[in-house]
């Protein structure tokens, strides 16, 4: 539904996006996660049409761009960093001005304009000024505006900013209900939201892709190996020695030592769930087992791993990162 | 053009959201009264003294809106000043440019949106018309071509200010701009006479005012309305450039 190739976006002596690809599916949600000015938006700006690449190229629903730009927008439903809103325009009036000139025939508009005001959940504002709204209105109607013309590509640029947490969950919702007839394309910068609305994440940092799978696939593949975190009561024994010679485990760490408490990271070889052996391990010597839990890398450390390498190394391609990246194109 | 029009008349809806038609319509009621009303006087005046026989079209209409011109240099900077420079900073640029229009239908939209604005200010001046002809026997085909005069001329103002909206998001930066290019361009031709031959042509023809005196006698002449037309469109065409940079520039 999404096809990039090496898009490459400068300004001036600054790059913005540096050749990234990536293609997202149809019916897909697709998460682009990065910081501060990695180039989410400005891709996002590509693809929507609002600025020409300066090299490469992207299709949106099988319509090139640049080539042909009327055809992708009218597929095309956006809702930028900043919701565009006409201040002095009733919510009412600017969803009817959109969807005009959005080529929503004029008989349908009214309908049209009710059912997404419906939708977003902004019909109770519909005669407020949009200069009066507040942020997760603002937010909400700028929704609505990019969901008037029921496209088949939605390109939200952080979409649940400024949002409470009730709103932020609603909005999720939406977008979850949305996907499948529609692909989706979201940017943010709250990971959890990437790890529960999106079914594939692409992380850019400094205009390049660094990583592009799905979050699960990302926070366990990314270690080289499984860890548990187990905390027990040895009763005076080296539990540390003692565990470290049990099968399948490659290697412990004590991380914490008080009170008679051992808190310890074991390392097993990928693909080997040694937990119920640790457990047996810890029971049979008469030992007290506090606490046994995976340690499963979070999408903050796959995500602050992948960025700062690439800080450290800038010249060179990261070694350890593109490891997750999966054949996109 | 359905799509022009719906910008255009957002553009008009807009004005008369803010204070801003208000103020315009108010302004040039207030001048254009006070011109007609003074004039008048002395046209009044010079009926009285007995002398020739004194001409309603070239003695009263015509100086009313030579003066009046005079207004548009305030006016319709405000009018132009926020066409681009208010969509960049509210960020409403972007749903314009990603929305399925072309470039050239957005700024059409817009002049004729503005165009609406000046043509309702226009409109006023229909009154104190109407009085002439209520209590005087004017010719109606000169103020025709009057009025198709000010139109031109209307327009070529407000593509250049639509032109110095689109280089700018600050809209006292572009209303400043546009009023000190339109002062310029209305004066330029002041240190004529004392240039050379070339010179002096170039300054004559740059001169927008010059072009519109034929027009308030009652002539339409090709050289006049290829001036303001090309003029109109070159406006128009260099707006459609910085639209187009802006896009670039990001």
């Amino acid at each position: 539904m999404i096809e990039v190739e090496h898009l490459t976006k400068r300004y001036g002596p600054v790059t913005a996006v540096d050749d990234i690809s990536f293609t997202v599916e149809k019916g897909e949600i697709l998460g682009f996660l990065g910081p501060n000015g990695a180039g989410k938006t400005t891709t996002m700006r590509v693809l929507t049409g609002y600025m020409p690449a300066t090299e490469g190229r992207a299709r949106v629903a099988g319509f090139d761009v640049v080539e042909q730009p009327i055809q992708a927008k009218r597929r095309t439903g956006y809702l930028p960093e900043t919701p565009p809103l006409y201040t002095d325009m009733s919510v009412r009036d600017y969803l009817l001005f959109c969807a005009r000139i959005k080529g929503i025939a004029r008989g349908d508009r009214v309908a049209r304009v009710s059912a997404v005001m419906e939708r977003t959940r902004v019909t109770e504002v519909a005669i407020r000024q949009c200069g009066k709204l507040s942020k997760g209105f603002r937010q909400r109607v700028g929704l609505a505006q990019a969901l008037l013309n029921n496209p088949e590509v939605l390109i939200l640029d952080e979409p649940t900013a400024g949002l409470d947490p009730k709103q932020i969950i609603e909005t999720r919702e939406l977008i979850k209900d949305l996907a499948g007839d529609h692909t989706v394309v979201l940017s943010t910068h709250i990971l959890p939201e990437v790890s529960q609305t999106c079914q594939r994440v692409v992380i850019i940092n400094r205009g390049k892709v660094v990583a592009i799978d799905t979050p699960d696939n990302l926070t366990s593949r990314l270690r080289g190996s499984e860890s548990q975190f187990l905390q027990v009561d040895a009763r005076g024994a080296d539990a540390a020695a003692e565990i470290g010679a049990l099968d399948g485990v490659t290697g412990v760490t004590v991380t914490d030592q008080r009170n008679g408490l051992t808190a310890l990271e074991v390392a097993s070889l990928t693909g080997r769930d040694i937990r119920q052996e640790l457990a047996a391990a810890v029971v049979n010597r008469g030992w007290g087992l506090l606490e046994l839990r995976p340690m499963r890398m979070s999408l903050e450390d796959v995500f602050l791993t992948l960025t700062t390498i690439e800080a450290d190394a800038p010249a060179t391609p990261p070694a350890t990162p593109s490891a997750p990246t999966t054949e996109a194109a | 053009m359905s799509n022009v029009l719906a910008i255009a008349q957002k553009e008009l809806k807009g004005y008369f959201a803010s204070p801003i038609a208000y103020i315009v319509l108010g302004f040039f009621a207030l001048m254009f009264g006070f011109f007609f009303y003074s004039l008048l006087l002395f046209f009044d005046r010079q009926g009285m003294g007995g002398g020739p026989t004194v001409n309603v079209n070239e003695q009263l209409i015509r100086p009313v809106f030579l003066n009046a011109t005079v207004i548009f240099l305030f006016v319709l900077p405000m009018v132009t000043m926020r066409t681009y420079a208010e969509e960049k900073r509210q960020g409403t640029m972007e749903l314009l440019l990603t929305a399925p229009l072309t470039d050239l239908q957005i700024i059409l939209g817009k002049f004729l949106g503005a165009m609406g604005l000046f043509t309702a200010m226009l409109a006023l001046s229909l009154i104190h018309i109407g009085v002439v002809f209520w209590r005087g026997n004017p010719e109606p085909l000169p103020i025709l071509t009057t009025y198709l005069g000010l139109l031109l001329m209307g327009g070529c103002f407000v593509s250049l200010g639509l032109l110095i909206s689109s280089l700018t998001r600050n809209q006292i930066v572009a209303g400043m701009a546009t009023f000190g290019v339109f002062l310029m361009l209305w004066v330029i031709n002041w240190i004529a006479s004392f240039t050379g031959p070339t010179t002096q042509a170039v300054l004559n023809y740059l001169s927008i005012t010059d072009h519109l005196d034929d027009f308030t006698r009652g002539i339409i002449d090709t050289k006049h309305l290829v001036y303001y037309i090309s003029f109109i469109a070159f406006g128009l065409f260099l707006t459609a450039r910085s639209v187009d940079t802006e896009r670039w520039r990001g």
